[in-house]
This record gives structure tokens, sequence and C-alpha cells, in this order.
């Protein structure tokens, strides 16, 4: 019957019915691509990115800021641009640079606002502003570039960059999105947490042509942007400098340490370049130089180049012996019967004048004292366990470990205990005969000039020292890391380093570092030529000032520059001078120390004799280039101040 | 007041109170359409479409009183001459019309302008319905019978075309309904719902697949067939009725590209996939279905929307006026809406089916059908479910020609239903 019909019809309309609110339910309910955030085109969600935390020096200067710069933007579906040629001379690039910008801007979105041009500087914004009001679609966004007040600490500052596809991917809590900066080494790295602030994000309506209409809900969701935190560290700039003067043409590192806190004075890694090259808008052109650059500037050699120590060794043993009990401050050895040798100088007789004449065959005997002082009948038994005390003793002294400084890949360095000579000899097959190189500091030593530094303030505290640190306040209240707080002892007394100290003296007033000493300020340091494979041996110098009462601890280390009294001694007296006086007396000295060209004397991998050195700056930009570009051209670098 | 009372006596209530909830839902939602949130309006302000809208509404009241006042035999008497009138008005639009979006189809009186168009559904409502309350005809047995009610749907139909309001024309689909009910045999409405289903499947799934399952289910079909109905013929049928739906499979391309206006064929094409044209024809149904997906399931708020308050949804307040109500009311208000559309077109139904002539019947059918197909195509298309067809939401779109013209619609078929106690006294 057609009655029944209306079953169907009614059936009918009811399905629709059902579809449309199954849909209806699917779209608002389930489906979550429609929510505010992800979609809405009418809300927009606006970031803010606060400014980076500052970082000052112990004197109070500004040594990074941030320089607010402005980035363009375009949004290729509203982008008119109807004279390329003009567009083209305002913005100084050429006609095809701007059709792969665009080109690239529109695979991105094409509705979507993307990155034009780069951190264009404020006088460049002002001077185009007005003529950009003519095309449509483009837009300023402000961003802000790290500027650094002078051209040194590249590797310790580190540098900020765009986040890369892998830390993106790689992060815990989703806090970064593509393009957004981070810090990618050194001091930036370490700290990002505290030096990125916190982001604010602002909801505001704007209607279909893109026009502001107010803020959403009242502003109601919004979070405010909170400045990064201000880094307070110890680094004297003017010191800085002027260690980083002294270090030109030659390749290696300077660390000075505050012996009473552990602050960085000072921390070069030569060869250097300037921070502002990488806080350009030619970063990956530089970067890409600096890492081709077969001196490796990017290397931070203070806390990740090792070197064996050398005669600045043989304080330590001197240290551990005196503190064992295996020699009295007036132990006396000869040169008889030792198989390393030495050089002529007078007898020693105490070990004052050991570790003043830098005597070997008297650290070999020091050494071998260690070793056997266990009594073991066995000598393979006992250079095993005495090697494993005396392993124990030195590390003490943050040898062979990580120190914990405040800077990324910082490198251990070895300390070969009984095991490490076991895999080469086997258990029990070798003894002191085979390790006896280790008395000087040769051998399978390996340390890092921040870990010589460290030792150097650990005499000069006679027993203790503080995890060294570049940063010690952190934000307003200047809150410090309790660990840089802790005092490490070492166990060796206090009163065991008065012979040592008295020997250090005596390497600077007399003996080998007298070349270099400093009139009215008594220094106590050590030499050490440090023996490599490559070319000349290492010249390395730690010392202290003054002696009184210590102020600076310092160990220098240039490589293939000879014996330690040769370079690294007058270098770090130069800067132990300058820091506790402010002015040089021995002009000639300094004068020489500028001039030296040593970096001539290094042998790169891969080299069988020197090349120039000055192909390191050939192929980078500089922020001085930068800055006479003429005005016009969105590629100045920020105003130093 | 003794002589109102026949008025409204025996009105059906519950569709008077569905109707007047669309009204107030419609105009609360057309306020916060065109609200600006910069100007400090009214609700009541003329220069508004929801102060216009309250005009409309007040005079819809008017008519509606009108409607009621007159005898019910009037309608039926006079079908034929409405329908005379109407279709004169649309050929004077033609010629003397005022050209608003392109279509030719407005007559204006000042600041307000009416649309002919609009009326045709009741016109051909009213003339199916006399045609078809002629007892001898028969729409199941003799095909002559369909060919005067082709000549009254074709001939208004004909003359919205010419006046570029394509969407009005497609409306008249919907007396299939009424047909199927007065006998059309049930094959011919399968046709047209099976030929839309193939088109749409073709378009998203590769041919030769579809073409393959057409084949298997076929097969299937000759196989599980008890043997009586195979040999009467059941064979043939189903494989010709199989080639028959390939040859529609791949004659899918000819048409889309022969057939149809590009920018039909574009409304399919947006239709499966909006991002296929995000700024051009798709961009209506992205912004459409983010503003009813952003509302969620309690909605922003009154005047709260933002999707639809800053442009971004076009024609807000009249062909896509339920996207302020799903950003704004979210679910629980988009499920209203829907519920009070469904229970309003299956009460007219169940009141068709009471009446005792047949006119008053198809004409009840004509109403229902047609509410229907406003309120599928219309809410379909805000939610991406059906092409972009520029035709009202009844009851809840801005505009004094679909308010007036389904509140005629409606307000008749409840006239006819309130005297059915009368016409059933007399016997």
């Amino acid at each position: 019957m057609l009655e029944s019909r209306r079953f169907v019809i009614i059936g009918f309309f009811a399905l629709v019915g059902i579809i449309y609110l199954l849909r209806l339910f699917y779209l608002q309910v389930l489906d979550e691509s429609y929510s505010i955030e992800s979609s809405s085109n009418s809300i927009k969600r606006v970031i803010e990115i606060p400014f980076r935390g500052q970082i000052y020096d112990r004197t109070g200067k500004l040594i990074v800021y941030n320089t607010p710069v402005y980035d363009l933007l375009v949004t290729p579906y509203k982008a008119r641009v109807d004279d390329t040629l003009r567009f083209c001379q305002v913005l100084g690039i050429e006609r095809r640079d701007f059709d792969s910008l665009m080109n690239a801007a529109s695979a991105y979105s094409r509705v979507k606002p993307s990155l034009f041009l780069r951190q264009l500087s404020k006088e460049d914004f002002a001077s185009i502003q007005d003529i950009m009001v003519d095309y449509s679609g483009f837009e300023f966004a402000k961003s802000s570039l790290r500027t650094y007040t002078a051209p040194t600490l590249a590797n310790t500052l580190g540098y900020v960059s765009e986040i890369t596809k892998g830390q993106l991917e790689k992060q815990e809590e989703p806090y970064y999105r593509q393009s957004d900066y981070i810090g990618q080494s050194g001091i930036e790295k370490i700290y990002e947490n505290e030096l990125r602030g916190k982001r604010g994000t602002k909801f505001v309506m704007q209607n279909v042509s893109g026009v502001y209409k107010g803020p959403w809900k009242g502003g109601e969701l919004d979070t405010m942007a909170v400045a990064g935190a201000n880094l307070y560290s110890g680094i004297d700039l003017e010191v800085q400098q002027y260690a980083d003067s002294l270090m030109v043409n030659k390749v290696g590192s300077v660390v000075a340490i505050e012996p009473k806190t552990g602050q960085i004075i000072s921390m070069v890694s030569a060869p250097t370049y300037d921070p502002n090259i990488l806080a350009s808008r030619y970063f990956s052109k530089n970067y890409a130089a600096l890492a081709r650059n077969p001196y490796k500037p990017l290397f931070n050699r203070p806390v990740m180049a090792s070197y064996r120590p050398g005669s600045t060794f043989k304080l330590i043993q001197a240290l551990i012996g005196l503190q064992e009990g295996v020699i009295t401050p007036e132990s006396g050895f000869t040169h008889a019967n030792c198989p390393v040798g030495c050089h002529n100088h007078p007898a020693t007789g105490t070990v004052a004048l050991g570790v003043m004449h830098s005597c070997n065959p008297y650290f070999y005997n020091v050494f071998r004292r260690i070793i056997y002082k266990n009594n073991i009948q066995n000598t393979f038994k006992a250079s095993a366990v005495g090697l494993d005390a005396w392993h124990d003793a030195i590390s003490k002294f943050g040898i062979g470990q990580r120190l914990g400084i405040d800077l990324p890949s910082e490198y251990k360095g070895n300390l070969p205990n009984k095991k490490y000579y076991d895999r080469f000899y086997g258990e029990y097959r070798w003894k002191f005969s085979n390790i006896y190189s280790l008395s000087i500091g040769e051998g399978e030593l390996l340390i890092t000039p921040l870990k010589m530094a460290n030792v150097a303030a650990i005499i000069a505290n006679r027993g203790y020292f503080y995890t060294p640190h570049v940063i010690h306040g952190i934000g307003d209240g200047k809150k410090v890391n309790p660990e840089f707080l802790v005092r490490h002892d070492t166990g060796v007394e206090s009163h065991n380093f008065d012979p040592v100290i008295e020997g250090m003296i005596g390497a600077v007033e007399g003996g080998t570092a007298r070349r270099s000493r400093v009139e009215g300020i008594t220094i106590a340091g050590k030499t050490g030529t440090s023996q490599n494979k490559r070319g000349d041996d290492h010249s390395i110098f730690i010392a202290f000032a003054p002696v009184e009462n210590p102020k600076i601890a310092i160990a220098v280390f240039v490589e293939n520059a000879g014996a330690g009294g040769s370079a690294a001694a007058p270098i770090a007296n130069l800067i132990i001078e300058k820091y506790l006086t402010r002015k040089i007396t021995n002009k000639a000295l300094e004068e020489r120390m500028f001039k030296a060209d040593l970096m001539s004397k290094v042998i790169l991998p891969g080299q069988k004799k020197p090349i120039s050195a000055d192909s390191l700056k050939k192929k980078l930009i500089s922020a001085d280039s930068m800055k006479k570009k003429p005005v016009v051209k969105p590629i100045t670098a920020p105003k130093k101040q | 007041m003794a002589e109102n009372k026949p008025i409204t006596k025996n009105v059906d209530w519950m569709v008077v109170l569905i109707y007047i909830a669309c009204l107030g839902i419609g105009w609360v939602n057309i306020y916060a359409a065109v609200y600006n949130p910069e100007v400090n309006m009214s609700m009541f302000d003329l220069s508004n479409n929801a102060g216009k809208q309250l005009m409309w509404i007040g005079t819809a009241a008017l008519l509606i009183i009108c409607i009621l006042v007159i005898d019910y035999k009037f309608y039926e008497t006079f079908s034929f001459i409405i329908y005379a009138v109407i279709v004169f008005l649309l050929v004077v639009v033609l010629f003397a019309g005022s050209n608003i979006n392109g279509s030719r189809s407005w007559i204006k009186f000042g600041a307000f302008s009416l649309q002919p168009a609009e009326f045709s559904k009741l016109a051909i409502s009213l003339a199916i319905s006399k045609y078809l309350s002629d007892p001898a005809i028969s729409l199941t047995r003799k095909l002559k019978d369909y060919y005067p009610i082709m000549g009254i749907i074709a001939l208004p139909a004909f003359l919205i075309l010419l006046s570029n309001e394509t969407g009005s024309m497609l409306v008249f689909a919907s007396f299939a309904i009424v047909l199927y009910r007065e006998g059309m045999p049930g094959f011919i409405p399968s046709i047209g719902i099976v030929t839309a289903a193939l088109l749409i499947i073709t378009l998203l799934f590769v041919k030769w697949y579809i073409a393959g399952v057409i084949i298997v289910i076929a097969g299937l079909a000759i196989w599980l067939m008890p043997v009586m109905t195979r040999r009467r013929g059941g064979l043939w049928a189903t494989i010709i009725i199989a080639f028959v739906m390939i040859g529609i499979v791949f004659g899918v391309d000819f048409f889309m590209n022969n057939v149809l206006q590009k920018h039909q064929r574009g409304r399919i094409m947006v239709l499966l996939d909006p991002d296929s044209d995000p700024r051009g024809i798709g961009w209506n149904v992205i912004q459409s279905k983010i503003a009813i997906g952003s509302g969620g399931f309690t909605g922003k708020g009154f005047l709260q929307g933002t999707q639809t308050k800053f442009d971004f949804v076009p024609e807000q307040s009249t062909d896509f006026i339920f996207c302020t109500v799903g950003e704004e009311h979210g679910f629980i208000g988009s499920a209203v809406v829907v519920v009070l559309f469904v229970s309003l077109i299956a009460r007219l139904v169940v009141l068709a089916e009471r009446q005792r002539s047949r006119f008053a019947r198809v004409y009840g059918y004509c109403v229902a059908g047609i509410i229907f197909f406003h309120f599928m195509v219309n809410i379909g298309m805000t939610i991406g479910l059906m092409p972009v067809i520029g035709i009202p939401l009844p009851f809840f779109s801005y505009g004094g020609s679909s308010l007036w013209s389904f509140s005629i619609l409606l307000f008749v078929f409840l006239k006819i239903d309130a005297q059915r106690p009368f016409t059933l006294s007399r016997g």
C-alpha cells in the first residue's frame, strides 16, 4: 500500500537528521583540528619572544647584549610587487634572489607569513619602512640579535642559532618551534634555560584582511613574556682582551682562575674569532668557513684540548711524595742510576731545588718511592698496588676526570691506573720501569689547560679548590649554583705546600722561567715542556700570584713553541701583571710576545710542515666589513657600543 | 473575541511552537552574525539585518492572520490562479527586476526587495496538489498523468533558470518526495540516489576498482537469486543494471567535463576535497567548517563568535547563518536546530497523513519536502556534506522573501489542517 511509504519517507528524513548530528558531533567535539589554537584564523596566536639574558664581566661591564633587528616577512597570496626592480634596489637584493625567496615562501605557505629577509638593523628598518608601505603582503617582525661588546670569548660564550631539525625532534618538553633560536655551544648552551626567559603568548583577533581587532577574551588567556635572566661572570674583559692579543698568531690556551672562588678570570682559545660574525645574517657562511679552517677555531681548547703536562706535573709528584711521607722537604737525589736525562743545573738537595731546576732524576726517584711505598716483595704487584694508590691521590686534584665547569664538552683527559696498563701488558706483567715516564708528566698522561690552571689554584690555596666556573651569578638575585660553593680538598696538608711553593718562586726568580719575572710581584710558577709527536714541544707554564695572597692562578699552553720558559711563561706573567697592577713594566717583552708568530711552527694533521696562518681570516665576513656595507642594503651588523 | 476563536481553533500548536522557536533562534543569530563589537548597535535598529528581520517577522505575523482568516477552500479553489499570478511575476521580474548579486530576480520596494522565485514553491505545491486531487489521476499506472506535473514544475523552473537562480530551481527536486508518496514507482528516486552516490564514489576512488566491485556484487546477487527469479529475467535485469552502473562510472568524467559548467564542477570537487581550492570555492566550505568546528561542545557564547564576526564566513546572516549557531552555541545549539527541523518535518508528515482530502495530503507532503530539502542542502553545505548551493535555511536565514514564502507555505497547510474536523463533521 502507498500509505506505508510514509515510513520510508520519515525514515529518510530521520536518517539525514542523524547523519547531520553525527557529522556535527565529529566536527565540533571529536575533531581537534578545528579547535581555536590550530585552525581558527580569526584568533591569531602571537608569540612574544623575550630578550635573552645579558652577560656581564666581573667589573660590571656588559659582554653580551641584544640588538633589536627586524625580520621582513611576506605573505605570498597578499604580496603585490608591481615594480620588482625598485623593490630589489631598496632591499639591496638581486632579481634572482627575489624570485627564489618568493618561491621558497610560496612553497611553505601561500597564506601564512614566512621569512623573506632576516635581521635588518634598526637603521635599515627606518630607511625602508616608508617605502615598504607601497608593497602589500610584506610586514616587519621585531626580533633580536646577540651582540658582543668585544670581539673575544667566542668559544666560551658560544653562539646562538636557529634550532636544528634534530634538536626540534629530540626536545623532551615541546617548547621550541621551527626557526626558534637556541644556544648551541658554550655558556649560551649550558645556561639556555636561564637565558631564554619565558615566551609570552597573546591571543589577538583579526578580521579576514588580517587587521588587528583587539585582544581575544580581553586578554585573559594571554601570558606575559619574561626576559631571560642576566648572567654574571668572573671574566675580566680587559685582561681577557689583553690575553687575546698576546695569543695572536699562536695556537693554544690561557686559563686564569681566581683561586679563592674558582671563578674564571680569563679563558683564551687561540686562534679565535669575533663572535659577532656568528650572530649575523652570514651565520652559515661564516660557520662553514670556521668549521673548515685547519686550525679549528671552533675547538674550545681550554676544556677540550689535551696535552701531556710535562714538568708542571712534577709539582703534584712532589706534593704527593711529601704527603705520603716518602720524602721530606730536605730529601735530595742525584742524577746517578737514572734512566731519564737532565740538563745541567746545580745540585738538588731539597724539594724546593728539585722544583726550581725541574730536575728529572729527582722526580723519577720521588715517583719510584711513591710507587714502592707499600713494601710488597713482588715488584709487579708492588707497582700495581702503588700505581692505584698514586692514581687515587692524583685524582683528588681533579686530574683524569671532569671538573664540572659550566661549559659543554669538557674533556676528562687521561690518568692511567692499574687497569689501564693491564690492558696493554696484562695483569702483573708490568712494573715501575714500564711507567716511570709518568714521573715527569710524560707517558700516558693527558690533561687539559683548565685542569692545569686548577692545579695552580690548588697550590695557591694550599690544598683545596672550588670547581672552576665562568658564571657565578644568575638573575637579579645573583643566584649561585651551589655546586660551585663546595670546597674540594686534595688531602695534601697545607705545610707540605711550603717547599713546593718555594721551588716555584725560585723557578721564576732564578730558574727555568727567570727571563719573564715581574718586578714587584712574587710569582710562583713552573714551566713545562710537553713532548708530542708533531713538531716542536708544547710550551707550558702554570703560576699563581702574588704568593702572599694569591689572586690569580694561571695556565698557559702554547703549541709547538718549545720550552715552557720561552713562550708560555712570559705570556702568563704579563697577564698576571696586567690583572694585578693594570699596567706592564717590561714593554720589550710584551712587544716581543705580541709579535711572536708561533702559529707558523704548528704542523697540522696530515701536513709535513706548517702552512700559512692567514688562511683563517680570508673566508670570513668580518664584523667590520658588515658594518661598511651601504645603509640601504640590509646586511649591516648591529652597531657596537 | 468570539470571531477570533475559530481562527486559532484546531491549529496544530506543536508546529506553531516549533515555528516560533525557529524564528526566535534565527533572529538572535542574525543579530550575532551582523554584530560588530566596535559599533554599539541595537537588535531593533532597522539599519541592520537583525532589525529588518524583526520587521519581516512582524509582517509575517500579519500574513499569518490573513491566511487563518481566509476560508480554507480558497486555496484549493484558487490554486491555479495563484500559480498563474506567480508565473506572471516571474516573467515580469525577468524584464523589470533589479539586479542583485548577478541574478535578475528581485523586485525592489525602497530599501526592501522581494524575490518572486521564493514564492514559486508555494505556487507549484498548490498546483500539483490541485491536479492530484482528481481521483482519476494515478501515478502508479499511467505515464501520461506525469506530463501535467512535469509542465507545472518546468514552467517556473525555466523562468528561474533564465534569471540565474539555479539554487531555487534545485529545490523543485523535493517534489520527488510527494510523487513517491502518491505512487511514483520506487525505482525512480532510487535511480536518482544511486546515480548521485555513484557520481561521488567515482570522484573519490579509482574507476576500475568500482567497476570490479559492481561486477562482484552483481555476480553475488545472481548466485543468491532464487532460481525462479533468475529464469523470469532477473539474470538479465541484474546484468543490465550492472552495465548501466559501470557506464555511469565511466561517464562521470564526460559529465563533469562536458556537461557541468566550470563553477558547478568546482563546487562538486570542493565538496570532495575543500583543500583543492582553498582560496576560491573551497574558502566558504573551509571557513564555515572552521567556524562550526571551533564552537566545540558548548560554543563560544552569544556574540563571542570570532570566525563569523570578522567576515571569515561569507553570507553570514543569510545562507551561512548556521555557522553562527555552530560557533556560538556549539554542538548543543546545532543539535537543537537539527532536532527542531526533523521534528517539524516529521510532524508535518504525520499531519499530512491524517488529512481526509487528497489535496490536503499532497500539499502537506509538498511543504514537508520543501522544508526538508532546504534543511538538508543548507546545513549539509555548511558542514561540508553538500555542495555549495545558495539556498536559505527556512525561518533562520535573513530575508523577507524566504520568511514570507515559508510562513505562507506552512500556515496555508495549518489552516487546511485546522478545518479537518469540520470537513469531517460535514461528511
